[in-house]
């Protein structure tokens, strides 16, 4: 931290302040020429959007997997499908697919034939799994406690089918994140790393690296204090009160958390930021304790197909994982997963009560 | 040719199976580039030992004072030298996106030069808070990739305690459930705020993220400060031919159980025709000869689910505009929050409209910048000020769309209870 290092400019450029360019010109002529004024959609196969305007101009979209983080060669080569075989626009979604935008429905079935036959998946709408929100991993964030590419290149593999087909009840949003911070965001499951030890402490660096009140303000639950060790200024944790979140890694790096063995993965269920049906739905831990055993992750992998398989057999059409368990109930949940619910799954973090059943309803 | 790559027997376990595989793209890169030699050789030390090896620290460019994310190897032989020398320094530039994320492959093929002439060749489509992120440059690099990027019509992102870089959905370019212009409003107020964007010196991050409908396809309520979310006002539209065609395929069994059975507030009914009341706050529609739906829009709370369903044939109305929630994060410190609605409903069809959520947004960033403690997001300043104060200080009069019920308890001190109600007297009898 704190390494001061100069750019050394080499003629003084001043940043053109433009901030966020305007769409229009990127944007497919047909999509400019509707814009604002679409009358409806249809899906006539997985991975295809049929785009109808007032106008009666009609567009397709064809939506393929990328693996994120990509070479310049992947990129020049999805290019050259959209200048080959499709119209020269493409657009990303949040969850990182492509889409090609073309006004020919002649152009869409040799668009996926090119983009399958170069390795790129044609799915993700609908009822499909799509892409794994995810963050930097080891590749490139400085607190990592896990990779975040090699998850969901393992995970994808296994669900690779589920992403180019529409079989789920209703949509599948996945994230991992590498941290307890959750960069990757809410989801209907999600991967996160759980530590389970508190920070082992570099007492030797850290009155040069952390700006200790920083730090000791940064805890959720006041576990750390300024102490003197070894005659050096340094912080010490009540280890007792600590719930090994790493909130005070990022600004004290000599504080340590992740760690091979005792940094664990955790799974979460039932996240949904759409207000369709029941109001957005932040996500419920239900598993906890799994191996950080890259390059493939079994067990992880295991966790979350055995889930996905579940609610897959089990949930009614348009129910989202959350609304599967809302009708299903947590006992259920956790009988049909077999999961194991632990002392550890009941919350007993502030408002922690609103999350206990306070009333007799009770599935038999 | 550059230089020989080495073993990276976990990484290769990630070549096969059917998903595009970074390693793969990595080791292309590779072969003309011992930049990314060195990155493999880090990156797999990482998988083999199960640890992180990047260390922050301050790299920028000419001008700014974020934006770029500086990581510098820790992985050091006994002498202090790098282990992976050509990958010492591994510098992130984040590129704010056209909203939307639309391109055209020129663009695309000159980020490509771009980035293989002054970085490592690798580009995530696209980070978390929607940047592009350039990955791997040296610091030296870094001003001269920018330049090339900045001269291209782009600019750096916000990171650190800033205002960062925005989403907005496909929206009005594409979907049929835009309920306003989400690249104007996106722009306008992102481009309000550079100085906050590029000088990082706020109390601590500050997101924005629009999606044209209640969809929220940005997930702007979870992890956004700020979240405009389109809605309508008036009744939702119908159209029956697309009705017909709707029921002719899906029936009766899906339209009761996946659509009636399905709406949150029990607004939407289907009926025989001869029982169909029209009235001044009801759509109805025909789905066949003897029987429609009938949907009370005044008990409809714009979920979208019906109209997921029936797209096209069911459609938010025409009065429309945003919901704006506030206070949107993930867990550090206190725990998720989502936004919680500060303006049930604003307008954002003409300039001024927009200027005027560019002025509320404004406003709260002032706030924010006066009253939040350090390293305390929006939502945590307003948990703790309670957001009865925060209203206050936006001027924004209180309405009981903002929440869920009236308070459980008595712990509050109302003697500014009559001079309250005569406020709100004396605002009736102006409007």
């Amino acid at each position: 931290m704190n390494q001061a290092v100069q750019a050394a400019p080499a003629a003084k450029r001043k940043p053109k302040e433009t901030g966020v360019p305007e769409n229009t010109k990127y944007l497919h002529p047909t999509l400019a020429k509707n814009y604002g004024n679409w009358r409806y959609h249809d899906r006539p196969r997985p991975g295809v959007l049929h785009h109808v305007a007032h106008s009666g101009d009609e567009v397709w979209s064809v939506r393929a997997g990328t693996q994120r983080q990509m070479d310049v060669y992947t990129i020049r080569k999805l290019c050259d499908i959209a200048d080959n075989f499709a119209e020269g626009r493409v657009r990303f979604t949040i969850r990182s697919n492509i889409e090609f935008i073309v006004s020919d429905e002649k152009k869409v079935a040799p668009l996926i034939a090119e983009l399958e036959k170069n390795g790129f998946p044609v799915g993700g709408t609908g009822n499909s799994v799509t892409m794994i929100a995810h963050t930097q991993g080891w590749l490139h964030c400085d607190i990592p406690g896990t990779d975040a590419s090699g998850v969901v290149k393992a995970l994808m593999d296994e669900l690779y089918d589920e992403f180019r087909r529409e079989e789920m009840p209703n949509r599948v949003h996945l994230s991992t994140s590498c941290c307890e911070i959750n960069c990757g965001g809410q989801a209907d499951l999600a991967i996160i790393v759980q530590h389970t030890k508190p920070p082992v402490i570099n007492h030797d660096l850290v009155a040069n690296v952390c700006e200790r009140p920083t730090v000791v303000a940064r805890c959720p639950v006041a576990a750390i204090r300024p102490a003197m060790v070894n005659g050096k200024p340094s912080l010490e944790i009540d280890e007792a009160k600590c719930m090994c979140c790493g909130a005070c890694y990022p600004p004290c790096p000599p504080m340590q958390i992740n760690d091979p063995e005792f940094s664990k993965l955790a799974i979460w269920v039932g996240g949904k930021n759409s207000n369709a049906r029941g109001k957005p739905t932040f996500m419920k831990m239900v598993a906890a304790g799994l191996p950080n055993n890259p390059p493939r992750w079994p067990e992880v992998g295991a966790v979350v197909k055995n889930i996905l398989t579940v609610y897959k057999e089990d949930a009614r059409p348009w129910e989202r994982l959350a609304d599967w368990i809302d009708r299903i109930g947590w006992p259920r949940f956790f009988e049909k997963t077999g999961l194991p619910f632990t002392k550890y799954l009941i919350d007993d973090w502030r408002g922690s009560r609103y999350n206990l059943n306070a009333s007799a309803h009770i599935r038999f | 040719m550059a230089k020989k790559m080495h073993d990276t027997p976990n990484l290769d376990q990630l070549e096969s199976g059917p998903w595009p595989s970074f390693v793969t793209g990595l080791k292309h890169l590779a072969q003309d580039k011992d930049y990314v030699v060195d990155l493999l050789g880090q990156l797999e030390e990482s998988y083999k030992t199960k640890k992180g090896y990047w260390k922050g620290g301050t790299v920028g460019v000419f001008g700014y004072g974020g934006g770029v994310i500086p990581r510098f190897t820790e992985l050091k032989n006994a002498d202090g030298s790098a282990k992976f020398p050509d990958a010492a320094e591994f510098h992130t530039l984040r590129i704010m996106p056209p909203p939307g994320m639309h391109y055209d492959t020129a663009t695309l093929r000159k980020f490509c030069d771009i980035w293989e002439n002054h970085g490592s060749g690798l580009i995530a489509f696209h980070g978390q808070s929607g940047d592009i992120m350039f990955q791997g440059a040296t610091t030296e690099n870094v001003q001269k990739s920018f330049d090339e990027f900045n001269e291209m019509g782009f600019d750096l992102g916000g990171a650190g305690p800033a205002v960062r870089t925005s989403m907005s959905c496909v929206g009005a370019a594409r979907c049929e459930q835009s309920c306003y212009n989400e690249a104007q409003a996106h722009r306008a107020v992102l481009n309000t705020f550079l100085d906050d964007i590029h000088r990082p010196s706020l109390p601590y991050k500050f997101k924005f993220k629009f999606s044209g409908c209640p969809n929220d396809c940005m997930n702007s309520v979870q992890r956004a400060d700020m979240a405009v979310i389109g809605t309508w006002r008036d009744n939702i539209r119908t159209d029956e031919g697309l009705a017909k065609t709707w029921f002719a395929k899906h029936g009766m069994d899906e339209l009761v159980n996946d659509v009636v059975a399905r709406c949150p507030t029990k607004a939407f009914q289907v009926k025989e025709l001869s029982k169909i009341k029209a009235g001044e706050h009801t759509s109805t529609v025909a789905v066949n000869d003897t029987h429609g739906i009938e949907i009370s829009n005044q008990d409809c709370v714009r979920c979208m689910h019906c109209i997921n369903v029936m797209t096209g044939a069911l459609a938010p109305g025409k009065d429309k505009g945003a919901t704006v929630l506030v206070g949107g994060k993930s867990h550090l410190k206190i725990g998720g929050l989502m936004g919680t609605v500060v303006l049930p409903f604003i307008k954002l069809e003409t300039e001024e409209e927009v200027e005027q959520l560019v002025d509320f947004a404004q406003r709260t960033i002032d706030f924010f910048a006066e009253n939040a403690l350090e390293h305390e997001r929006t939502g945590e300043m307003i948990e703790r000020i309670g957001l009865a104060n925060f209203l206050d200080a936006m001027e924004v009069d209180v309405d009981p769309a903002m929440i869920n019920s009236p308070r459980m308890n008595p712990y509050v001190r109302t003697d500014g209870w009559d001079a309250e109600v005569a406020k709100i007297n004396a605002r009736k009898q102006a409007a």
